[in-house]
This record gives C-alpha cells, sequence and structure tokens, in this order.
C-alpha cells in the first residue's frame, strides 16, 4: 500500500530524547479526534506509529498463525464441500494476514522483519491459537466463537484513524462475512446429529468459550494502553464493552441449537439488560500470551520450519529475477 | 459401473486426490503470496472433483454422490493416475507434479470442451479455465526455480526426477478411453501426447534444464493399483466418514 | 537479522471492477519479477470475482505529493467554483442544457 520507504522510517520521528514539536502533536490529536484519517506520508507521533506497528503486526500474525489450527483439518474435512469451505477460509486468513502486513509495511517495516520477530518470539499473537483442535467440532467453533469474537472486534477497526488500517480492516471484515456462518451452520449440524457428533460439538463449546472471552483482552481496570489508544482512535471500544456484547450474542445462539454455555454463573440481569457472567481465568490469560499456552510450542515450530524451509524458495525467485533482468538489459 | 461412469471417475479421482495433496499446503508454503495461489489451485481440483465425481453417480445411478465415492471408497476402487498421488516433496517437487500433470489437464480440457456429450463438455470448458492458469503458473515456477539458484535448480531437477516415471500413465489409453470416445464423451489421450511434450520442452528449455530421461513408466492407477502413499492420504482425508458412518456432516 | 535487498519487492495492486470503470488501487503484494506480482495480484486480490483487469507496479515507482504541500497544492482550488455546472444559473423552462 503506497510506497514504503523503509530507508526513511526516522523521517518524521523524533530524535531519541528530542521532545516532539508540541504544535505538531497538538494538530495531529485534533485531525484524530475530528476523525479524520492519518496517512502513511502525514506527520504523526513516534508512539502512535510504534502502537500501530505493534497493533497490525499482531493481528496480522494472528491470522498467519491462525491458519494452522483450523489447516489442521483441510486434509480431514468429512465431505468435498467442507473441505472447499475450509480451505478457502483458511486461505482468507494467509489473505487477511497479508492485507494487514501490508498496512504495516506503510510504516516502514518490513514483512521481514515482523516475521523474524513473530518467530523469536518477540511479536505476540492472538492467545486463542494457542489451544489445539481436537476434533471436527472445533472447526465450527472456531468459525463460530473465535470469528465470531474477531469480527467484534475489528469492525469498529473500519473506521481506526490510520488510512491503510481501515482500508485494509473494510476489506477483511467484507471477506469474513461468511466465516462465522460456516462455523455456526457446522455446530448447528453436528448438535442436531448423532449422540457422537452432539458430544462432539459441546465438548468443542465447552472448550473454546473461555478462550474465546479472553480473545478480547484484559479487563480494562488492567488494560494500561486503551485509553490513549482510545483517543487515538486505534481503538474504538473498550475491553469489557466488547466481551459483554459477545456473551449477550453468543449466548442465544448456543442455545438455538440446544448447547450449554460452559459458565455456571451465567445469569440474564433483566436490570442491566445483559448477561452477568463469570470470571475469565485470568492467570490462564496470562500464561498463554507469556507463550504457555498448550501448544504454542507447535504453532511455532510449523511457522519456523515454513519459513526455513521456504528461503531456497524465496531465494530462487530473487536469484532468477535478477539474473533475468540483467540479460534483458544487455541485449538492449 | 459401466465404462462412461468410469470415465468421469477417473477425471474425479485425479482432480480429488490432486486437490487433496494441494490442501496439505495450506499455511505451510514459502511465502504467504505462495500460500494463496497454492489454494486456489487445491480449490479448482476439488471442484473439478466434485462435478466430475457427481457425474460418476449420476450415469451409475446406484445412488452414490460424489461424497460418497470420494469417501467411501479404498485404495482398490481409486482410479486416479499415480502422478497426483505422489507426496508434496519439497516446494520443487510439488510444482513439478503440477507442471507435468496441469499441462495434461489443459490440452484434455481443451478437447473434451468440444465432446457431443453436454455434461463432460460443460464440465471441462469450465475447467480448462482454471487448468489454464495453473499450467502457467507451474510452468512460471519451473523456470524460476530451474534458472535460480544452484540449490533450486537441484532441488527440481530431483523433483522432476521423481515425477518423470508416472507422466506415460497420463497417456495410456483402454477400453474404458474407447468407450467414452463411442459414447460422445472421451477424448484421445494418446494424441495429446506429441502437444503435451512440446509444452514441457519448452518450459524446460527456458528453464536451462535438460529434459529428464525416458525410463520404464510405471502404470497401474486406473486399475487400482496404486503407490503405496495413497493409503496413507486416503486414511486421513476418510477418517471422519468412516469413524462415525452413521453420521452426515 | 532479515536484509531488506533480499526481500522480493513490493508492488501495488490496481484492478478495474468491470469494463469501463478505471483501475482502483487495491493493496499490495510481494513479488520477485512483474510476472509473478500479477500472478500474487491475481491470486490474492481477484478471488471474489473483483475484477477483469490488473495493473500492478513497484511501490518504489509510485511518485506521491508531499502532505505538507497540500494547503499550496489543492486549497487554491477551493474557490474556482465557476468549474462547477452548478455555478450557473439557468431559468426553469430551458432544457438540454
Amino acid at each position: 500500500m503506497y510506497t514504503t520507504d523503509l530507508s526513511g522510517k526516522d523521517k518524521n520521528a523524533a530524535v531519541a530524547g528530542v521532545a516532539e514539536d508540541p504544535a505538531l502533536i497538538a494538530a495531529f490529536e485534533a485531525r484524530v479526534a475530528a476523525d479524520e484519517f492519518i496517512e502513511p506520508k502525514d506527520w504523526m507521533p513516534e508512539a502512535y506509529r510504534k502502537t500501530l506497528v505493534r497493533q497490525m503486526s499482531q493481528h496480522a500474525h494472528s491470522e498467519i498463525v491462525g491458519m494452522l489450527p483450523e489447516g489442521n483439518w483441510i486434509t480431514r474435512a468429512p465431505n468435498l464441500r467442507r473441505k472447499a469451505i475450509l480451505l478457502a477460509k483458511v486461505q482468507d486468513e494467509a489473505g487477511h494476514g497479508l492485507y494487514l502486513y501490508s498496512a504495516a509495511e506503510t510504516l516502514g517495516t518490513s514483512r521481514d522483519e515482523m516475521t523474524e520477530a513473530l518467530l523469536s518470539g518477540k511479536a505476540k499473537y492472538s492467545t486463542i491459537f494457542n489451544y489445539p483442535t481436537l476434533t471436527w467440532a472445533d472447526i465450527g467453533a472456531i468459525g463460530w466463537l473465535v470469528d465470531g469474537a474477531a469480527i467484534m472486534n475489528q469492525v469498529p477497526l473500519q473506521r481506526t484513524s490510520y488510512g491503510p488500517y481501515a482500508r485494509a480492516m473494510v476489506r477483511i471484515c467484507k471477506e469474513e462475512s461468511f466465516h462465522q456462518r460456516q462455523g455456526y451452520e457446522i455446530m448447528m449440524h453436528l448438535a442436531a446429529g448423532t449422540d457422537a457428533q452432539k458430544r462432539m460439538a459441546q465438548d468443542a463449546l465447552n472448550r473454546w468459550w473461555w478462550p474465546s472471552l479472553m480473545m478480547f483482552g484484559p479487563p480494562d481496570d488492567k488494560s494500561p494502553n486503551t485509553e490513549q489508544s482510545m483517543r487515538w482512535r486505534i481503538k474504538r471500544d473498550t475491553n469489557d464493552e466488547l466481551r459483554q456484547k459477545f456473551v449477550d450474542i453468543t449466548v442465544p445462539q448456543a442455545e438455538a441449537i440446544g448447547l450449554t454455555v460452559p459458565d455456571a454463573a451465567l445469569k440474564w440481569n433483566e436490570e442491566r439488560g445483559a448477561y452477568d457472567f463469570g470470571e475469565v481465568d485470568w492467570e490462564e490469560f496470562y500464561a498463554v500470551v507469556k507463550g504457555e499456552g498448550p501448544v504454542a510450542k507447535e504453532r511455532m515450530q510449523a511457522r519456523q520450519k515454513a519459513w526455513d524451509e521456504g528461503a531456497w524458495v524465496r531465494e530462487a525467485a530473487r536469484v532468477h529475477a535478477e539474473k533475468r533482468a540483467a540479460a534483458k538489459l544487455a541485449a538492449e | 459401473m459401466d465404462a462412461l461412469a468410469t470415465y468421469a471417475l477417473r477425471l474425479g479421482d485425479d482432480s480429488l486426490i490432486l486437490g487433496q495433496r494441494l490442501g496439505e499446503w495450506c499455511g505451510h508454503a514459502p511465502a504467504l503470496e505462495v500460500d494463496l495461489s497454492l489454494t486456489n489451485v487445491a480449490l479448482d481440483q476439488v471442484g473439478q472433483a466434485t462435478h466430475f465425481l457427481g457425474l460418476a453417480g449420476a450415469i451409475e445411478n446406484a445412488g452414490r454422490d460424489a461424497d460418497a465415492l470420494a469417501f467411501r471408497r479404498d485404495v482398490m476402487d481409486f482410479t486416479n493416475c499415480l502422478l497426483v498421488e505422489q507426496p508434496n516433496g519439497d516446494f520443487a517437487q510439488t510444482i513439478a507434479r503440477q507442471f507435468l500433470f496441469s499441462h495434461y489437464q489443459a490440452l484434455l480440457f481443451e478437447q473434451m470442451a468440444r465432446v457431443k456429450d453436454e455434461r463432460f463438455a460443460a464440465i471441462a470448458a469450465k475447467a480448462l479455465k482454471e487448468v489454464s492458469y495453473h499450467a502457467t503458473l507451474a510452468s512460471d515456477w519451473v523456470v524460476r526455480l530451474g534458472d535460480g539458484t544452484e540449490e533450486s535448480k537441484a532441488r527440481m531437477v530431483a523433483g522432476l526426477d521423481w515425477m518423470w516415471r508416472f507422466a506415460d500413465e497420463l497417456f495410456v489409453m483402454d477400453d474404458v478411453d474407447a468407450a467414452a470416445i463411442a459414447a460422445g464423451a472421451g477424448v484421445d489421450k494418446s494424441a495429446l501426447r506429441a502437444e503435451w511434450d512440446a509444452r514441457i520442452d519448452a518450459v524446460l528449455a527456458d528453464a536451462t534444464l535438460a529434459r529428464p530421461a525416458s525410463r520404464r513408466p510405471v502404470l497401474g492407477g486406473r486399475a487400482g493399483h496404486h503407490s503405496e502413499h495413497l493409503g496413507h492420504l486416503l486414511s486421513d482425508m476418510q477418517f471422519l466418514q468412516r469413524a462415525y458412518p452413521d453420521a452426515t456432516w | 537479522m532479515s536484509d531488506p535487498s533480499k526481500e522480493w519487492p513490493l508492488w501495488e495492486v490496481f484492478i478495474r471492477g468491470k469494463g469501463g470503470l478505471s483501475h482502483r488501487h487495491a493493496g499490495s503484494v510481494h513479488a520477485a519479477d512483474a510476472k509473478m506480482a500479477l500472478e500474487h495480484a491475481r491470486d490474492t486480490y481477484t478471488r471474489r470475482m473483483e475484477g477483469v483487469s490488473l495493473w500492478v507496479l513497484p511501490s518504489a515507482q509510485i511518485v506521491s505529493s508531499d502532505p505538507g504541500d497540500a494547503a499550496a497544492l489543492f486549497e487554491p482550488a477551493e474557490d474556482k467554483v465557476y468549474r462547477h455546472p452548478t455555478f450557473y444559473k439557468i431559468p426553469d423552462g430551458i432544457t438540454h442544457i
């Protein structure tokens, strides 16, 4: 997206230790407050740039690592229709990762740099993908719950203040509209199926429910960046607001197909017009963030393997292009 | 199954098994863009399989749909060529398989799009657009890898060497082919060979690669006599339908 | 460490949505050469029948205006309303104009 000036990444940035011009900051904050879009070559505070690169690359990494749990079932999809749908969905995730990396690249960080940050463990990705997909029902649960939660996070980002990010999100949201539906359809089918299929569906809901709630991030009072991110329009709703919205929307969907949400504290609160629900196990959340998710090692191993084994291919194509360009030049 | 149903079944099995193999790449390709490319090819193949297996089931008229044919047969009843069931290996081996097969498919469907039987002609006409692109994509990669680095050239040579023994099977004619031609649905595959050779040779020349030496062809796929690889592929692909025979999905 | 000179260059992708429309920026891809860039653009950005024609060009080749010059470049057009047809008042009853 637009020119990526990798050499000029510090052009607009404050030199370390030197304060940024308060007039520039004020003008920037006013533009953002007026819901104007910030574009790659516009002046922006260094902290805004850094926050954006972190958020966009995390988002991109999540898409790419997110291909693995579902990819685990592509070869075993139960019929041809489901196989095609799953292939198309996992492919979409590759595309979404690509759009997001491109958006982040407009800020002067290359995709290779971001990939290396992921592989070295320096960069984070959504904790949800460090849980395993054990049965076919997990593919349904991921589409329904994980994509459902992701959509809730992503829809407001279509109006995020950074133009390339917002435009990437518009495309992503449009493409993802089928993801949640296909997941729910799988669950619906299983929940109305044989006893074994019902058991599979309920078990998947039991395992994916809480990790899905964790996808919205820590509670608001423990989310130090939220306030500034909201002011910068990088984020448009708080974690707890989105989590509540997700619970309120999802619980009736579970009930409609005869599945039980695994939360004894779950109860409709007439007064609030919302569900009360139990406390997320935040200790588990922080452990998974730290890389202690059940299959975190497998996920990183798979990404590392693809990266390492692809190196000769990337190199060959680059060398080939150079050879042909040189030959063409010589012929002219 | 009569000859015409078997003819459709072979076409469907080729696409199904290749689509299955390509699906294994999803999430593991050398670059993000390449992941998208390979999955597009996989999706096209699964789509073709759905059409041809559906047609096979319809001609057979014994209550088996495309899924029943894909997920409820054992190795002996699979009629795909041996080429498509070969393991992915490294990226060069996958490209070698795709290169040889897509050029064959493109030539086959060019002819089939004109046969009298509209069912076959319609599927072939749609698939022709897909496989023409696959042939271009694979050829371009053969050239890049062949005329890339020392390592990529060695890998491309090895990939072609692995696959080459299965190329002849693509063009072998038997009673099923003859019956399909007589019924206005089939294509004389042996007549495609010269043009296939020409296309393959042109790409190999551009890739600075020598044509692999001829060798004794390995045959048997059309008769259900496969490599050891197919059984493993099927045990993976058919797992759910076999473990839960009374379920629908 | 990553070596930027070893990464496939970035290309901008433009898609003509249907005949008669102009090409519109859709996003970017990495590719080693122009042919690969077209293939990657096709495989990435036209999976849902988004287009009938593609352009790709190296991102490094785009020359863009400087946001600092935006005032000088674009604001002088603001008071030249006579370039728009609605600036002119035509009496009721006059048609085909």
